[in-house]
């Protein structure tokens, strides 16, 4: 555990003492170190793997918190010991988040599954201080408008990709995806998520508080933001990637868990997987998902 | 081209009858039953229409026209008037099914032949003639719960029967009939339906046909009406229903699904003697039914207007209707597209971009049927010209054009199909959102301001506009219905309702 209380010590500020006092004294990712962006990669792929089985299990009448508790025993079976926020699961028009008013809202619920309906999958597990953040888009049978708006998502994986290599402000690549969203005639469902974010910096989570879990987010994880919203705004950057002025900055070197969300009529479909973000490149962390050869295999047919 | 009509006479039970055909015998046949005092002149127009896809077969019912006249209300009874039906299909169309058609009486008569011989149809288009157990059920159901409104409607039709109360009377019927009764009626038929006399309808023979079809009203009227059988069928049928009827109310629909599983519904506005006033809808409407039953080829104008007259469960407001959205590729004119693709509608996405408009009618096919887009510049005339022409030519007349982009839409469409054929509603979406044409008429322009409009609650706003009975409301619930059924399809969906529900 040496290697991951590795500091990275805030210089430049008047406040930098206190703040690396108060702060957990954990790095994020070094986007250079080979080793390390495996050990991502591999958790990233055991989310995937994870989103998976579960989806394969899923029966007509299960509830969403049903199948969040497969998702988190499977993951504690293998190996996870903390969460970024606890497994997601929505169903139906739930995974277009209609009529969402109050945070809660996006707590599993015992809605039920029904032959024809989509779901998404969210999990953020942290598994020896690495963290990934997925999202799983599924339809249990058969939906058209499902089908559709899934292959409308994939021109963002590359648009958001492609913008970021030009270098542009998140906050411009935000404005881009809502420009895609409108022509497409899709809604932007990743505005409903806190902060409103598409986006935001994931890293390596450790420190002394405890691995628990309040209000479905991980302390350390809480812990970690917490400190990279203050440093990061004293750099007038931010560790959360939305549309408002916080993110008129050039992409922030790191790695970055990106989760454009759209819906049509009830129907959600979303995306979330690591961009690795350099000084002067980006490139997303596995080519090798579910998503992708869908997307692929969808292109090839055309 | 009218074909000739070749005459003879068949041997019905106790009776000759003059049996009228024309039309290739090879072709399905079609038997139009003619109603009360009229002969089987009344189809004249129909029937030649019809002639050029159809057998066409029509007959004199016992006591009017060339057939004999009976003496006795007794030969008058739904007995004898099923024994010559049989003689007319045995002698016309021996070996096959015919579909039968039947105006006012005949559709009575009608109605008791396809409840009881449904082997003999095909298919079964009625038009202005009731079951008359359906319309004694219906009047007992109304009269059972006496709401205000089923109060209103049953003393409607009571209303509209004021002459069956009067034929019970013996004798004084006929007497007037035989007297020159003809000559006032006639008049007043021009007068209250628009029908001007033409040779063959109203028949020379009219004094003599209406004394003796008196009859038809004492054999079968009141026993019906009072013990009214438990009558269904399966044939498929559809329902022509003129909402200015002064004899039969449009009302006594409601409740016909459940008896009849395959139903149609066709209001029209118009009055009671609908084959004469409108022709074409009605010959072009047979044709329809006929050629959707048979599993013919539909354009695709046909078979939305087949699909718009069923009367099923879940129906759509707008199922079987084609709306035109002009800039329809983005915001509140495409919100209003899926709104009403969401409905039914079948969509013609129009906009300067052909790729928004494309997504537009890609999206609205994943709510209804499949979508259509146009590029059209819709400040040049001769493009929206050009865009209207192919619409029709390729879709149809459209039910409802909603203005996003461009104004006086409809007029175009309508130059390019026949007068009498359809009717296009038209709504300036802006209009809608202004709630009233005020600035229109003050002359500053009909447009708000189009920032801050939600284009969801926008297209919510078109939707329920279009479905609002539009025209100026005449007071009377039978002059509502009657400019609503102008609109065919969009209050269609409130008489369908009423069909399946009632």
């Amino acid at each position: 555990m040496s290697r991951l209380t590795s500091a990275r010590p805030l210089t430049g500020t008047p406040l930098r003492g206190f703040i690396n006092s108060v702060s957990n004294n954990v790095a994020l990712a070094r986007v250079h170190d080979e080793a390390e962006l495996e050990r991502f990669r591999d958790v990233q792929r055991l989310c995937y793997r994870c989103a998976a089985e579960v989806a394969a299990t899923l029966k007509p009448g299960v509830t969403e918190r049903e199948t969040c508790r497969r998702m988190r025993r499977w993951l504690r079976a293998h190996g996870v010991d903390d969460w970024l926020h606890t497994p997601f699961a929505w169903f139906g028009d739930r995974t277009a988040f209609r009529g969402f008013k109050f945070p809660t809202q996006f707590l599993p619920s015992g809605a039920r599954l029904e032959e024809g309906m989509p779901y998404i999958l969210d999990m953020a597990p942290v598994r020896d201080g690495y963290a990934a953040d997925i999202g799983y888009g599924g339809v249990l049978g058969e939906n058209r408008i499902w089908d559709r708006v899934d292959a409308d998502l994939a021109a963002y994986r590359t648009l958001i990709l492609d913008l970021v290599r030009e270098r542009r402000t998140f906050a411009d690549v935000y404005a881009e995806v809502d420009a895609l969203i409108e022509r497409q005639g899709h809604q932007n469902r990743h505005r409903k998520y806190p902060g409103r974010v598409i986006g935001h910096q994931v890293g390596v989570i450790g420190g002394i508080l405890p691995k628990r879990v309040g209000f479905p987010f991980g302390v350390r994880f809480l812990q970690t933001i917490g400190r990279e919203l203050v440093k990061e705004r004293l750099e007038g950057r931010s560790p959360l990637w939305s549309g408002a002025a916080r993110s008129q900055h050039p992409p922030t070197p790191g790695l970055w868990a990106v989760e454009p969300h759209i819906a049509f009529r009830g129907v959600g479909v979303k995306f979330e997987e690591i961009l690795v973000v350099t000084e002067d490149d980006a490139y997303w962390l596995d080519d090798d998902l579910p998503h992708v050869h869908r997307w692929a295999s969808l292109e090839a047919a055309r | 081209m009218t074909s000739p009509v070749a005459r003879r006479r068949v041997r019905g039970d106790g009776v000759d009858l003059a049996v009228y055909e024309q039309g290739d015998p090879a072709r399905p046949t079609v038997l139009l039953v003619h109603g009360y005092p009229d002969t089987h002149a009344v189809w004249d127009e129909v029937a030649a229409l019809l002639a050029e896809r159809f057998h066409v077969v029509r007959y004199d019912v016992r006591g009017a026209g060339a057939s004999s006249r009976p003496f006795g209300r007794r030969r008058y009874s739904f007995e004898y008037l099923m024994a010559d039906l049989c003689a007319v299909l045995d002698a016309a169309a021996p070996d096959r099914k015919v579909h039968l058609v039947g105006h006012d009486w005949g559709s009575i008569q009608s109605w008791e032949a396809v409840c009881t011989m449904p082997d003999r149809f095909a298919s079964f288009t009625s038009i202005s003639g009731p079951c008359l157990d359906h319309a004694g059920h219906w009047m007992r159901r109304n009269l059972s719960r006496p709401t205000p409104g089923n109060l209103r409607r049953a003393a409607g039709q009571m209303a509209r029967s004021w002459y069956i109360y009067f034929f019970q009377t013996p004798l004084l019927p006929e007497l007037l009939w035989r007297g020159g009764m003809s000559k006032p009626f006639m008049r007043a038929l021009e007068l209250g339906e628009g029908v001007a006399a033409r040779p063959g309808h109203p028949a020379r023979t009219m004094g003599r046909d209406a004394a003796a079809g008196v009859g038809l009203y004492r054999a079968n009227m009141l026993r019906r009406l009072r013990a009214p059988l438990d009558r269904r069928t399966d044939v498929p049928t559809q329902v022509i229903v003129p909402a200015k009827d002064l004899f039969v109310s449009p009302h006594l629909v409601g409740g016909l699904a459940g008896r009849v599983p395959n139903l149609s519904l066709r209001p029209i506005a118009a009055g009671h003697w609908v084959p004469r006033s409108h022709p074409g809808p009605v010959a072009r409407w047979i044709t329809e039914h006929v050629t959707g039953v048979l599993g013919g080829p539909l354009s695709a104008a046909e078979a939305r207007s087949l699909r718009r007259a069923r009367v099923r469960p879940g129906r759509l407001p707008f199922d079987g209707s084609l709306v035109v959205v002009t800039g329809a590729g983005s915001g509140v004119g495409r919100a209003t597209a899926l709104a009403f693709a969401e409905r039914g509608a079948e969509v013609v996405a129009a906009d300067l971009d052909p790729e928004s408009a494309r997504r537009t009618a890609e999206l609205a096919g994943l709510l209804g049927p499949e979508g259509h887009s146009y590029q059209v510049d819709m400040s040049d005339p001769a493009a929206m010209e050009h865009f209207a022409k192919s619409v029709v030519h390729e879709h149809g007349v459209p039910d409802v054009v909603v203005n996003n982009a461009g104004t006086g839409m409809a007029g175009a469409f309508l130059d390019h199909t026949a007068a009498d054929s359809e009717c296009v509603l038209e709504i300036d979406l802006w209009d809608v959102v202004d709630g009233s044409r005020r600035m229109a008429e003050r002359g500053e322009g009909g447009r708000v301001a189009r920032r801050g409009h939600d284009p969801e609650r926008v297209a919510e706003q078109v939707v329920a506009a279009a479905l609002r009975d539009r025209a100026p409301a005449t007071g009377t619930p039978e002059g509502r219905l009657a400019s609503a059924a102008s609109r065919l399809s969009l209050r269609l969906g409130r008489v369908l309702a009423r069909a399946g529900s009632n």
